[in-house]
């Protein structure tokens, strides 16, 4: 049946239009539900489950689906969902396509009545069209809706209806349920004190035209983690430079929550202020003394030219709330059911929830979602959503640290699954079109132990003309990860496999990860291989890229290989091999260093597990052999030569990677350190940065050098992906090379199959699709791999911290030699070589008479009472787990070496009372 | 683009239709009795109609012949323009010789003020016209057997009354009915139709919301029995890669257009033959 639908629209510039669109009704479409013979089933697999699992619901006792409305979807989906429960939602928004329940717009009734007629429409064509299915099996449709009218006019037209409330309080057999309905009731805000302590929202038509007008700016809404009454917007747009409002007072906040998009009104100059320097936390239970508290610490004088421009929030644009991590604080009141959260995430408000668990979600890590932000509320709604688990306990902690740091980890779902390929799986004659077979080739594979995922493998043999042929192999993800389907859309976006400490968060799924893709030896694999011919110096006279068949030869470890390059009697294949990679290793690193790529250092360590509890029993800072440069180096290479190859075939949207310089401001603390123990660093090029960090070299002190480059590498700029279309600044500061990207790690990073699968359209060895060659799509996959990358690394930080909490916890209080890396006004920051662990002494606290400080900026060094702090300065410190905060256990550090009256701590003593009263930390003037 | 979900997860178009399905096709043949043939379509919300005049003499060097011609018809063309405000198909004499071994095919194309959504200020002479007649031109002297009518000329006018995305398309299959109708011989039906290309996924017959997404769209006119292209054009960027498969949908929906208006044509000709009293 076909369907006219004409409309009147206003166009951009002003004038009316006529819109005349057909709309076919469609008579094919099933009722998703299987073995229903009307339907067939044939059109979509069913999407009904068969029979659905009885929830056990006291108000309907036989099997039934439930067929929400819109607005509880909306609402409630996140919050309610459980295997089982929602089970017909898919098909449900369906049907109004469909001939039988189409429903026509009447005059006078608005869309909203529509829809929902046409819901209800729909729910009675489901009834009546399951009761033909089979008679015995009393299947029924129950319609969920929250709309009063709604309700009665379903239960008028004989369709059994609650709304969302009924029914969840009538299953029988989840009770808790009723905790994760997001309260949207207006009952539920009525009890609150009249008093309305925010100004509305401007409507978003306001906002918009506002923003076009030039009176309220957009931005993004970012929270200050020290003070709870102050924020700043990152207006966007670029036509200034990233102008920073500032927002201070719990009224110009107005409700916006961290990461929202905001719109803001400047304030006029006379109420501009400047950042506090002070460090607030929202402590109080009370709801009411919301104005005293904001008043009274503020308002210091500050300078004329400190003084920033100062904004109010009039509008949010788009809410960017997603479930927090957090805990409970319980209500004093005692049988009280509104609780206060406490988020994680320090710059996340508190939310209020009510929920009738609190005794058992008392000390638990939970998830909490925000519902809403009423006028008259001090502090959001939300509701209840998971129990993660007991504070401290490994598994929670994990559990919290991917969530707070948006690392997808769910497992893969089974629309991601359905598209790996069926085992057993074999090398087909199909997959061999386009391909090389390079089996006989002696290949092998070196990694660090224990390593699951190899996605490199390598050769090296010399060709009768006495030229050396050398390949890298990189695992062939892009044969296995299609263009658009699930599984790409699920790699894309999860971007990068997060390794934790003892957990890894695979970015593809397991069989791929370890298995397909991995090149393990004495199977055969499919792989993308570069192959140069080179001489003996190591320059390049020919490359070629080729996907391929492999089989390695050897898996090897970084130490077994460093054994068959040393022993003298081992002359195998795979040695012979690996010696020659090394001697070209050895060249191309000089050759690169020699062009100023710099060697930075970080402490890097590695916990040695228990292995029945996974519990950490020592920390290992990582060995550096030959032969990890060795792969390093070819690596860098392939990388390189893929990166010209991508480049010269793609010039607009080439995938390349790139790390700018860091601006010469950003040296000066490494400058400044280094001067204070007579060494001179140059900065103006990366060459010399190299050069003269090799000859930073103290014989009294060793360790120097090592301090200089962590340094070094604090001044870095951050290397990003990003399109070549979109950019023209290419040069990899770093590595020394006009041009890069990452080819070499497909099965952990999304970024190598992009590029894979650039290569492989250079070479024509498959086919493109239109998103691979839009320039803005590849700029958005960029700016969401930069944003994982970022996410993975601090997830991986906050891992060795926590692992670090667990080892000391276990350890207890220890004392370690330290050297100091920073100075700053009242405190110092230093680096403990043994655990590579990184910690600030602080030299001021609450309740303790401050001791005399003189900061010196110039040298930097601050003076403690008699004694004088330098960086580098190597001190003894005390190393403890303060576990005062429970929701942010962190270890302290307390100075024991050289010993200043009043500050530092005697070595003998240990019986600090470390859970006492809480003590806040006031860290000034950073 | 953004915001409008061309192919929903379903599968569905934005009007209901999967991604190979055509719309709803009506013709009729012998719509004006003055004209040698003439016929009218509709592909969903794309109206079209095509005249046909000829095979007649081909007009020759001199004006004299011309401005006869262009007299006789101009008279009778005063008279319809009175009547229907306007909306006239017009002649415009073509400048062009006849050809000595062939006949020549002149093809005009107009849209009607009225066929899009805001009134179009200009019927026909704009350069978008000009090259939809020539496109038109090269489609039928491929499809027509000109060689029978040496020395003469055959005139196909193609309006279109209301434009819904496919025009060409719809322009081609109304030229064809009505060439047909005119009783001039062909190789084949000419039988068009647009393709397009969203999600990985090639769409037949697009609309003209999914023509102003911006994606790749291809017009292809097809001789069905042989399988032979008469013309085929391509809008915007589409890899190569993919352009097997966007031929192949435009094609098959082509294929199932040449059914419909099989079926047009012979339920044309049984009237006919009834009229006749055969």
């Amino acid at each position: 049946m076909l369907k006219s639908k004409t409309f009147l629209k206003k166009t951009r510039a002003g004038g009316v239009m006529k819109i005349v669109r057909e709309h076919y009704l469609r008579d094919d479409i099933g009722c998703g539900a299987p073995g229903c013979a009307a339907c067939g089933g044939a059109h979509e697999g069913p999407a009904l489950e068969p029979q659905p699992q009885d929830p056990a619901s006291s108000v309907c006792p036989q099997p039934h689906y439930l067929l929400p409305d819109t607005n509880v979807l909306l609402h409630q989906i996140v919050s309610a969902w459980r295997p089982g429960t929602w089970a017909s939602v898919a098909s449900s928004l369906r049907l109004p396509g469909s001939l039988e329940t189409y429903v026509e717009q009447e005059q006078g009734e608005n869309a909203n009545d529509r829809n929902d007629r046409a819901i209800r429409v729909a729910a009675k064509w489901y009834n009546e069209h399951l009761k033909k299915m089979s008679a015995d099996n009393q299947l029924q449709v129950i319609f969920i809706t929250n709309d009063r009218r709604n309700k009665e006019k379903a239960i008028e037209e004989g369709i059994p209806a609650f709304t969302c409330e009924e029914y969840v309080k009538s299953l029988t057999a989840n009770p808790e349920l009723i905790d994760r309905l997001a309260c949207l009731s207006e009952e539920g805000n009525e009890i609150e004190s009249g008093k309305i302590i925010f100004s509305e929202h401007l409507p978003l038509s306001k906002l918009q035209q506002g923003i076009k007008s030039g009176t309220y700016l957009q931005g993004t809404f970012r929270a200050s983690r020290e003070n709870y009454l102050e924020a700043t917007v990152w207006i966007h747009g670029d036509n200034e430079e990233n102008k920073e409002i500032i927002l201070q007072g719990l009224k110009h906040l107005n409700r916006a929550v961290h990461e929202d998009i905001v719109a803001v009104e400047l304030l006029p100059k006379s109420q501009w202020v400047a950042p506090s320097s002070v460090v607030l936390h929202d402590e109080g239970q009370n709801e009411e003394d919301v104005e005293k508290e904001e008043e009274t610490e503020r308002m210091t004088a500050v300078s004329e030219k400190m003084l920033k421009p100062t904004g109010r929030v009039v509008g949010i644009i788009k809410r960017n709330w997603r479930p927090y991590c957090g805990m409970l604080s319980k209500s004093d009141i005692k049988e009280s059911r509104r609780h206060l959260f406490t988020p994680a995430d320090k710059r996340i408000p508190r939310i209020r929830i009510e929920t009738r668990q609190a005794s058992t979600l008392e000390g638990r890590r939970i998830i909490v979602a925000i519902d809403g932000w009423p006028r008259n509320s001090r502090y959001p709604n939300g509701h209840f959503v998971r129990n993660l688990g007991d504070v401290g306990e490994k598994e929670t902690e994990t559990e919290v640290l991917l969530l707070e740091h948006d690392v997808p980890h769910q497992p893969f779902s089974q629309a991601v699954l359905s598209f790996l390929p069926k085992m057993p799986w074999s090398i087909t004659e199909k997959d061999m079109k386009n391909r090389e077979d390079l089996r006989h080739l002696c290949i092998c594979s070196v990694d660090p132990p224990g390593c699951t995922d190899i996605d490199d493998a390598l050769h090296c043999r010399e060709l009768e003309n006495g030229n050396l042929e050398v390949g890298v192999h990189i695992a062939d993800v892009s044969h296995f990860i299609r263009p658009g389907n699930a599984l790409d859309q699920e790699s894309a976006r999860r971007g990068t496999t997060v390794y934790l400490c003892e957990k890894r968060i695979d970015m593809v799924p397991e069989l791929l990860s370890s298995n397909l893709c991995s090149l393990k030896c004495d199977v055969d694999r499919l792989a993308f291989s570069c192959i140069w011919e080179m001489n003996h110096n190591a320059e390049i006279l020919k490359t070629k890229f080729t996907k391929s068949v492999i089989n390695s030869k050897a898996s090897l470890t970084y130490a077994e290989a460093q054994l068959r390059i040393d022993s003298a009697n081992m002359n195998d294949d795979i040695t012979t091999s690996l010696r020659g990679l090394n001697k070209l290793a050895k060249i191309l690193k000089k050759r690169r260093i020699e062009k100023g790529a710099l060697t930075l250092s970080s402490p890097e360590v590695r916990f040695h597990m228990d292995s029945e509890t996974h519990d950490p029993i020592d920390l290992q800072t990582k060995e550096l052999r030959e032969t990890n440069s060795m792969v390093e180096e070819f690596m860098l290479l392939a990388n390189i030569s893929v990166a010209k190859k991508i480049h010269e075939e793609f010039s607009e949207h080439a995938l390349l990677r790139k790390h700018p310089a860091p601006p010469p401001s950003n040296y000066e603390i490494l400058v400044k350190a280094a001067r204070s123990r007579n060494l001179e660093i140059k900065t103006d090029t990366a060459k010399s940065l190299a050069e003269s960090l090799d000859q930073a070299e103290s014989p009294t002190f060793p360790y120097l050098n090592t301090l200089l480059r962590i340094l070094a590498t604090r001044c870095m700029m951050q290397a990003v992906y990003f399109c070549s279309g979109m950019d023209n600044d290419f040069h990899h500061y770093g590595l020394a090379s006009p041009i890069y990207t990452h080819f070499t790690s497909p099965i952990r990073r999304y970024a190598d199959v992009i590029v894979h699968r650039l290569l492989a359209v250079a070479i024509g060895a498959d086919c493109t699709y239109p998103e691979l060659t839009d320039k803005h799509k590849l700029a958005d996959i960029c700016k969401n791999l930069n944003f994982r990358h970022k996410m993975a690394q601090y997830a991986q930080r906050a891992s060795v911290a926590f692992h670090t909490q667990l080892f000391f916890k276990s350890k207890g209080i220890v004392s370690e030699e330290a050297y100091i890396l920073f100075v700053r006004k009242n405190a110092i920051v230093v680096l403990i070589p043994k655990y590579g662990l990184e910690g600030t002494v602080f030299f001021e606290e609450k309740d303790k008479p401050n001791p005399q400080l003189i900061y010196d900026d110039e040298i930097p060094s601050l003076k403690i009472e008699d004694t004088v702090f330098h960086v580098f300065d190597k001190v003894k410190v005390k190393i403890m787990l303060d576990s005062s905060n429970l929701q942010h256990q962190k270890i302290r550090m307390s100075l024991v070496e050289p010993q200043i009256p009043g500050i530092s701590i005697p070595t003998d003593t240990s019986n600090m009372d470390l859970n006492g009263p809480k003590k806040k930390k006031m860290k000034l003037g950073k | 683009m953004a915001g409008l979900e061309l192919l929903s997860d379903q599968g569905y178009r934005v009007d209901g239709r999967r991604a190979g399905e055509l719309r709803k096709i009506q013709a009729r043949m012998g719509v004006f009795a003055q004209a040698d043939g003439s016929a009218y379509i509709e592909q969903g919300n794309t109206k079209a109609l095509a005249v046909v005049y000829g095979p007649h003499e081909g007009m020759g060097q001199g004006w004299t012949q011309g401005s006869q011609l262009k007299g006789a018809r101009g008279r009778h063309m005063q008279d319809r323009e009175r009547k229907t405000g306007g909306f006239v198909l017009e002649i415009r004499g073509s400048r062009a010789r006849a050809l000595p071994d062939r006949a020549l095919v002149n093809c005009q194309y107009s849209s009607a003020t009225f066929s899009t959504g805001e009134r179009k200020r200009r019927p026909h002479g704009d350069r978008k016209s000009c090259e939809m007649g020539l496109q038109l031109r090269q489609t039928f002297e491929a499809a027509i057997l000109t060689q029978l009518h040496p020395r003469s000329q055959i005139d196909i006018y193609v309006q279109v009354l209301q434009a819904d995305g496919g025009t060409y398309a719809a322009c081609v299959n109304a030229a064809t009915l009505a060439v047909l109708d005119a009783g001039i011989p062909m190789r084949d039906f000419v039988c068009a139709c647009s393709a397009g290309f969203v999600d990985g996924t090639a769409l037949a017959d697009l609309s003209h919301v999914e023509e102003a997404a911006g994606g790749p769209q291809l017009a292809l006119a097809l001789l069905p029995a042989s399988g032979q292209i008469a013309l085929l054009e391509m809008d915007a960027r589409l890899h190569e890669d993919h352009l097997e498969r966007v031929l192949e949908a435009a094609a098959q929906a082509a294929r199932d257009v040449h059914t419909l208006l099989d079926r047009v044509v012979r339920q044309h000709v049984r009237e006919a033959s009834i009229l006749l009293g055969d």
